[in-house]
């Protein structure tokens, strides 16, 4: 195989602030915790960060989806820079790591600050902060195409993705419901989790209905918050503290059409040409994959990335998961293990890579998997929007 | 009190014009090749089949079918009226044209995939928003 980019990359640090459902403290201040956190893990000092990358950049509109962007952290942290980029047009929110991964191989920078910072909890007790829609003014974009539909959320959009691929697969609620709870089992072993007692069959159906079929409990959890993780030059990860968790494949692929309503398959999303392009970058598959630490925005992208990550076959997932011990703590295929955004937080994806490093570091503490992890993939998803990544600790 | 929420409206450019606005005589316009015959959407001035350039509006049969579905219960703003339905909807004429909508006049319990409908128009502010019902006529 010829010298693919992120093989010759590596995270080498991770950091994770307080994670709750209304900070005391700023999401600057959030940020700039898991920052040095993530920097000091991988034994570095400010100075070493030449490159900074997030997704989807400062939305300065109040909602809290992103409200911080490079250039505070840059001049937070007084950062000399060889590189910075934020931006949400991008394969997902892995995006600000496929980019970083490109700006390493162009030899722009060596040690890459990556982070994602969300304040949602606080922004939603004074406004409908989820609200697509902005009352009294016209929508120009893409959305302009659902908004005269009072699509009020993107739990709408996803909810008729989720519909038809109920209809075609046939998933039963009692089904599904194996995500949530495996992932509140798991959220109850892991201190920093906000939901931690577990629910049960019963309260999944009990939970109320969003928009058919998604339930209450098919949705992760707004939270304030902030990840940061450090990608490094291999060379330079060989010599930092942690063994290395190399980026052994990405799947950054756009083969279908980016949109939301024309989207070739709705059921599967922007998934399976990423996931293709994934395996088509390594010698491994899905039968070497230790963990894997899936989106769960919804967990109807959750039960996509196991059938498209082929690591069962189409509309396989609700057999695949059904009791749910495949992908327990325990099971062949443990699932976020941390308890994912649906408990832990909607920390949009870098909450999974944050666990994947966790666990392939052994620093799993009572949810630690047990047979010594290796191969994790990891995912993020939405409609048009999919990025994967296979991470390997050697 | 709150007022039940309005439509939000789509920013018109030169693209999407006639979409919002032939309503207002009753036809749907989506965009089509003049060369292949091949229809655009969202509307864009290039023909993807064949490179062609000469694409503009064309009305359409107004007919449709369910490609997919929600019933929404939350409500999102105070006043919205729930349960109601959005959908993505295939034109007969060329399914990959997949139009946004609510479904109306029918129970949202009675909606299902493939439901074949048909389009009518409410006129908002300077606009005509597409919407569609159960097809008369339908088996
Ligand atoms: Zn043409």
């Amino acid at each position: 195989m010829t010298a693919l980019a992120e093989k010759n990359t590596a995270i080498t640090g991770i950091g994770l602030s307080d994670v709750s459902r209304g900070a005391s403290r700023s999401a600057l201040a959030l940020t700039v915790d898991a920052a040095l956190e993530a920097i000091a893990d991988a034994g570095l000092s400010r100075g070493d960060i030449d490159g900074i990358a997030t997704w989807p950049g400062e939305r300065a509109d109040g909602s809290g989806f992103s409200p911080v962007g490079c250039a505070a952290v840059q001049d937070a942290l007084r950062l000399k820079l060889g590189w910075y980029g934020g931006g949400g047009e991008a394969p997902g929110q892995y995006g600000a790591v496929f980019n970083a991964i490109g700006a390493i191989a162009a030899g722009l920078c060596r040690n890459v600050l990556i982070f994602r910072t969300m304040y949602e909890a606080t922004a939603r007790k004074t406004a409908f902060a989820n609200a697509l829609l902005r009352e009294g003014q016209r929508q120009a974009g893409p959305f302009a195409w659902y908004a005269p539909y009072y699509t009020y959320a993107a739990a709408l959009q996803q909810a008729l993705f989720f519909n038809l691929y109920v209809h075609k697969s046939g998933i039963r609620p009692d089904q599904v419901a194996q995500i949530p709870i495996n992932q509140r089992r798991n959220a109850a072993l892991n201190p920093k989790a906000i939901y931690r007692t577990p629910i049960t069959l019963d309260d999944y159906l009990a939970s109320p209905l969003i928009a058919t079929p998604l339930r209450l409990y098919d949705c992760d959890v707004p939270c304030d918050g902030a990840v940061a993780i450090v990608v490094s030059r291999m060379d330079v990860a060989r010599t930092l503290r942690n063994p290395p968790v190399r980026i052994e494949a990405i799947g950054s692929s756009m083969q279908y059409r980016n949109s939301w309503t024309q989207l070739d398959a709705l059921d599967t999303q922007a998934q399976p040409k990423v996931a293709e392009m994934m395996w088509s970058r390594t010698d491994l598959g899905p039968a070497d994959v230790d963990i894997a630490q899936l989106y769960d925005g919804f967990t109807f992208h959750t039960l996509n990335w196991l059938e498209n990550f082929g690591f069962c076959e189409r509309f396989g997932a609700k057999d695949f998961i059904e009791g749910g011990r495949r992908i327990a703590l325990e099971g062949d295929l443990p699932v976020n293990t941390g308890g994912g955004a649906l408990s832990a937080g909607r920390l949009h994806a870098y909450g999974a890579v944050h666990e994947a490093c966790t666990q392939l570091w052994g620093r799993g503490g009572e949810r630690q998997v047990k047979r010594d992890p290796r191969v994790c993939a990891t995912s993020t998803a939405g409609g048009p929007l999919a990025g994967a990544m296979l991470l390997v600790r050697d | 009190m709150a007022l039940p929420p309005t439509r939000i409206l789509p920013v018109i450019d030169k693209d999407n014009a006639a979409y919002w606005t032939w309503g207002a005589n009753g036809e749907l316009a989506i965009h089509r090749c003049a060369d292949c015959g091949y229809r655009v959407h969202p509307p864009v001035p290039f023909c993807p089949a064949c490179d062609g350039r000469s694409v503009g509006p064309e009305a359409v049969s107004g007919r449709g079918r369910v490609t997919t579905f929600t019933v929404n219960h939350k409500q999102w703003v105070p006043g919205l009226a729930v349960p109601y339905v959005l959908a993505l909807v295939e034109l007969v004429e060329q399914p990959d044209v997949r139009l946004v909508a609510n479904i109306t006049h029918c129970d949202p319990g009675q909606v299902r995939f493939g439901m074949e409908v048909e389009v009518w128009f409410e006129p908002v502010e300077d606009l005509w928003v597409p919407l569609f019902r159960p097809a008369r006529g339908a088996a």
